[in-house]
């Protein structure tokens, strides 16, 4: 039989499983994952798996994309291929800032969309929690709590019997592969 | 991620019977009815437009074919009409494609929840947009195999382009523009592919689902960073979209041409495309709407707002006309009082006029409450307001070309077969690629409307 992952409680509710998390939390419980068919504010607080990085990818790579837009008008115009047009100077800055713009606002969103998938470790081939019944629904109207096995607490058992006084609807195994 | 502070949603205004999702829904119910527009079978009206759509896009094929083939000369471009309808129907269409970013970013940022039954149909429209509209420079080129010598790349010609020329920006910024609506509008499918991923039947269905929704479990750390980068997304989309259009028409204005040379002309495109995208967007949902039956979620609220917005660009449009004349008439340059002559009772005069009557007169109507709750009302100042910015389009390019500074150069424009035959085939392209999307892939954002079906029920 395959290893165990953890436990999975399956609630109807999004007020229900945030509570839920809360209470996990507190228990002391910290390998903890929610599974939501949209995101639920303050869930990541309650699961204390709160990720700031995202905004400041975006701050560095804008910079980054600003410094390079520039740099690359500027060092052509006036280095590599510099072009006389009407004797105006070669050095002309303010006609480079709708290119310095527009390189900047592309480098942050494919900086960001890629960012958000290597964070998540998308793509993803397959998940344990494919295993469980319940999972085609979390992608519409279930919202489940995952304790996982390697959580130092974790224990079969007594686990299950707190997620089941938690107000699950129901609370399943699932085993990896 | 949070903003710091927390606005009050326009939409609890006191004066406003907010209903953004009818009937009485649950969030199986709701799920349900929107991945069901993808699974089920489509409306029979769904038959003849994506027929339509098609044959559209082979006449495209065709115009496009025959004009790499024999050149630009079979337009009706001439001197000084050097910028017919090629250049006019991409600023057309890349106007059209504005409105999508604007429902799904300006929106996102100011918190307003209706947009969430709109933004993927938009985002949509935008995107085949955006392509129409990046056809026509790439045919205009005469040589247009060698449209990539303006993309800056070391070349071992050792050659660069000329980055203070409005045409070398523009090339940027649409394509910039066409990276990030792409993008947006796939990060915004992630979580629906994989809701229909879990519900295909078909194997080959649920493989390219698969596929495409990257393996998305709905973790709560990942909808975390998800979001972060979706608003950012959103807020970073806010200036470009402004910026793409100012750059479309700095193309114009950096010319000495009487009518062109205004410094008026980014905000003038800029409240241009979101007019038109507007009612692009309208005459699109209104029948999207019916025949999918999605009266629940596309509420006459959304019509309402949207045919606000209509109104409120509709008179920057206006706005801008005055002072057109404004500073024609102040500027005391007799080229650009001739130009105004021109317009007002030149030989392009009944298309000025009717392009007055579509965009400031008819626009009015929208004042009146009872039009605005109208569908038939709103579907057709729509479309007339499409017609508005197509004249609006044509006096920008057409009226303001052929007569320039002197007489003896002056000629008319006319537009060929092929010249029509290429704008009627982008329509069908358009028309097919939207058919098609929403055959496949769910035209309402699913998991952005059982969000809002939560936030309703805890306001509750």
């Amino acid at each position: 039989m395959a290893r165990l992952f953890g436990l999975v409680a399956e609630f109807d509710d999004p007020e229900r499983l945030l509570e839920a998390t809360r209470r996990a939390r507190a228990e002391g419980y910290q390998r903890l994952d929610a599974h939501t068919p949209f995101p639920v504010e303050g869930l990541v607080e309650a699961l204390g798996r709160r990720d700031e990085r995202i905004p400041w990818i975006a701050f560095v790579v804008g910079m980054l994309g600003a410094a390079f837009g520039f740099w690359m008008q500027a060092y052509i115009q006036t280095v590599d291929y510099p072009l006389n047009i009407g004797g105006k100077p070669l050095l002309g800055w303010p006609a480079y800032v709708p290119i310095t713009f527009e390189i900047t606002i592309l480098s942050i969103s494919i900086a960001l969309f890629f960012a958000m998938l290597l964070m998540n470790g998308l793509p993803l081939a397959h998940h344990p929690l494919r295993n469980t019944p319940v999972y085609p629904r979390i992608f519409a109207d279930r919202f489940v709590l995952v304790v996982e096995a390697t959580d130092p607490r974790f224990d079969p058992e007594a686990t299950r019997t707190f997620l089941e006084g938690l107000g699950a609807l129901s609370v399943t195994e699932v085993r990896e592969a | 991620m949070e903003l710091p502070f927390k606005p009050r949603p326009a939409s609890s205004a006191p004066d406003t019977q907010e209903v953004l999702i009818e009937g009485e829904h649950t969030y199986t119910s709701l799920a349900d009815k929107l991945a069901a527009i993808v699974e089920n079978k489509p409306p029979p009206q769904w038959y003849p437009v994506v027929w339509i759509g098609f044959l559209g896009s082979l006449l495209l094929l065709t115009a496009a074919v025959v004009t790499l083939w024999k050149g630009v000369g079979i337009w009706g471009l001439n001197q000084p009409v050097a910028w017919g309808f090629a250049i006019m129907h991409f600023v057309w269409w890349i106007g059209i494609g504005h409105a999508g970013t604007l429902i799904s970013a300006i929106l996102v940022l100011a918190r307003q929840d209706w947009r969430d039954s709109l933004n993927r149909i938009t985002e949509t429209m935008t995107l085949f947009a955006v392509l129409a509209a990046g056809l026509f420079p790439i045919l205009h080129l005469g040589r247009p195999e060698n449209f990539y010598w303006i993309i800056p790349y070391p070349n071992n010609l050792g050659l660069w382009p000329q980055f203070k020329s409005p045409l070398t920006w523009d090339v940027l910024a649409v394509m910039t523009y066409l990276t990030v609506s792409t993008l947006f509008l796939y990060l915004g499918l992630i979580p629906d592919l994989a809701l229909l991923r879990e519900r295909a039947r078909n194997p080959v269905l649920r493989f390219v689902y698969g596929a495409l929704s990257l393996g998305w479990t709905g973790s709560a750390v990942h909808w975390h960073r998800y979001r972060a980068a979706y608003v950012l997304l959103a807020g970073l989309a806010t200036p470009l979209v402004i910026s793409v259009h100012s750059v479309v028409s700095l193309d114009f204005a950096y010319s000495l041409i009487p009518g062109w040379h205004l410094t008026l002309f980014p905000p003038f495109f800029a409240s241009g495309a979101i007019y038109s995208g507007f009612a692009m967007a309208l005459t699109l949902v209104i029948p999207l709407r019916a025949w999918y039956k999605l009266e629940d979620v596309i509420t006459p609220t959304h019509l309402e707002w949207m045919a606000r917005i209509l109104l409120a660009a509709g008179l920057g449009v206006t706005y801008v006309y005055v002072f057109e004349f404004f500073t024609g008439w102040y500027s005391g340059e007799p080229y650009e009082l001739g130009l105004i002559k021109n317009r007002v009772s030149g030989p392009y005069a009944p298309y000025f006029w009717a392009e007055m009557t579509a965009n400031v007169a008819v626009l009015q109507l929208l004042w009146f409450p009872r039009i605005r709750k109208s569908v038939w009302a709103l579907f057709v100042i729509s479309i007339i307001a499409n017609v508005g910015m197509w004249l609006d389009r044509f006096d920008i390019v057409v009226m303001s070309l052929n007569r320039d500074f002197l007489p003896s150069s002056w000629q008319l424009y006319f537009p060929t077969f092929w010249d029509w035959a290429l704008y009627i085939g982008t329509l069908g392209f358009y028309l097919f690629g939207l058919a098609l999307f929403v055959r496949f892939f769910p035209p309402i954002a699913i998991a952005e409307l059982l969000h809002l079906l939560h936030k309703k029920k805890r306001h509750h």
